[in-house]
């Protein structure tokens, strides 16, 4: 007494016992070719950069956040003399220096994993990888550049 | 009318027999795939009668025998011990063989489907050699150095207490089929071969630690665990999975630092 949703079995099929149907590949399946280790630890430091990256934007960012967005009027105060005001003292420009560094390796890090994790043939990972590493040291080094070259009198 | 055939006979039993309705029609939803047939898998609902005490595996096995002898899965011992019938049951990685039907809401279709991760090659049957070649590459076997011993290799019982949790894995793959990192990039070694690793990374008889914590030092080694627990859930002997998998992750910290 079974009930059949659908027909398995139909008059029209292609395939048969010398001829199956392909079967679907698990994505970059592991074989006795896969290359062995490569003894390095980057890796390791990978992931704890992550954890102790993450302890220290905790502070950096919610206190940034809480800055910027809530004390002092909130949002409605940040203009260009709150900015030349704020990285007129190292603490600030330390500060934001050390969070643009932080939190852009931090997310590259973690989008390099996203990419891993998500990319399944081998081109489609180098380029998104290379992708992300041409935005991350772009926005790192333009955002150095900044803090460091910053002038209140530009006109 | 309770006949006293069995001395094990109780009243819940007795009362089971007597009201003659110890059985009801529960609809197993199967995900049938049959390359020789057609290049997709499809749903198939099959209806039949069971005790709510007997397993999904028992359900299989009357679908098998009565209704459709095509259905193709896996089992051996039948009783949790070989490993060899993970499947997905209702969403969920789990043994038939350990399944009562009564724990699995019966009232709706019990979905049936093959594990998720490797290669489906008929209707509940995967291709396990991704599977076994993690598990071969963490070199899950003794390995000492310097001479034979002429007699056992002796152990303190808190040096076996230290590993005897990745000990009872039965490799049935319900964790590593379980694991989203896996699912999409099979190169990562998964929750077994870690556990694998594990059960002779921290035996104290075992000199070839270092080199296994190497290999899972890799760029497809333990750094890729996500600490979802997924494997945890899935593992039908009750290993802590995702504990070993962070034990190794800590034994490799220690290590350098
Ligand atoms: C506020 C404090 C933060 C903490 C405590 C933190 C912590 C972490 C940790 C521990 C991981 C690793 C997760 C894993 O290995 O499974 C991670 C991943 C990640 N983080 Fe953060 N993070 C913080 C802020 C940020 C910021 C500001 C960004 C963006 C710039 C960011 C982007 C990411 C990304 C993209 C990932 C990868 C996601 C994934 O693995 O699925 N995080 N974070
Ligand atoms: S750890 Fe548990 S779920 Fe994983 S293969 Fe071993 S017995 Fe199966
Ligand atoms: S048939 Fe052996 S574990 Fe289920």
């Amino acid at each position: 007494m079974s009930a059949e949703t659908t027909p398995v079995n139909d008059a029209t099929s292609l395939y048969d016992a010398d001829n199956p149907a392909p079967v679907i590949e698990a994505p970059r399946k592991r074989t006795g070719k896969t290359p062995k280790t490569t003894r390095t630890n980057f890796e390791l430091y990978g992931w704890l950069f992550m954890r102790l990256s993450g302890i220290v934007l905790v502070v950096l960012v919610l206190g940034h956040l809480l800055i910027q967005l809530m004390l002092d009027g909130g949002v409605s105060k940040i203009g260009f003399a709150f900015v030349a005001g704020r990285w007129a003292s190292p603490f600030w420009q330390a500060w934001d220096l050390i969070m643009l560094w932080l939190a852009m390796l931090h997310g590259a890090n973690g989008l390099r994993t996203v990419i891993n994790d998500y990319a399944q043939r081998d081109n489609t990972r180098f380029w998104l990888k290379m992708l992300l590493y041409t935005a991350t040291v772009f926005t790192v080094l333009l955002g150095t550049l900044v803090i460091f070259t910053f002038d209140p009198n530009i006109r | 009318m309770s006949t006293p055939t069995l001395d094990k006979h109780s009243a819940a039993l007795d009362a089971a027999e007597d009201s003659d309705s110890h059985t009801i029609t529960v609809t197993f939803r199967i995900r049938r795939f049959n390359p020789e047939v057609a290049a997709e898998a499809t749903w198939e609902d099959f209806q039949l009668e069971l005790d709510p005490k007997e397993r999904v595996l028992d359900g299989l096995h009357k679908i098998k025998w009565e209704q459709d002898g095509t259905l193709t899965f896996r089992r051996s011992c039948a009783h949790g011990i070989c490993g060899s019938d993970a499947m997905r049951i209702n969403g969920k990685n789990r043994l038939a063989c350990k399944t009562l039907i009564k724990d699995i809401n019966p009232e709706k279709p019990i979905t049936v489907e093959a594990i998720k991760g490797l290669t489906v090659l008929k209707d509940l049957v995967v291709d396990m050699d991704p599977f076994f070649q993690a598990y071969r590459d963490v070199m899950p076997f003794l390995i000492t150095k310097g001479n034979e011993p002429t007699r056992e290799r002796l152990q303190t019982a808190e040096d076996r207490e230290r590993f005897d949790d990745t000990t009872k894995c039965i490799l049935c793959a319900a964790c590593t089929s379980s694991c989203p990192v896996f699912w999409n990039d099979g190169q990562y070694f998964g929750p077994a071969a870690i556990v694998n690793a594990h059960r002779f990374i921290f035996d104290s008889r075992d000199e070839a630690g270092e080199q296994r914590l190497e290999i899972l030092n890799d760029k497809d080694g333990v750094w890729r665990c996500r600490t979802t627990f997924n494997c945890t859930d899935a593992c039908p002997r009750g290993i802590e999975v995702t504990k070993a998998i962070q034990e190794v992750k800590r034994a490799l910290i220690t290590r350098r630092f």
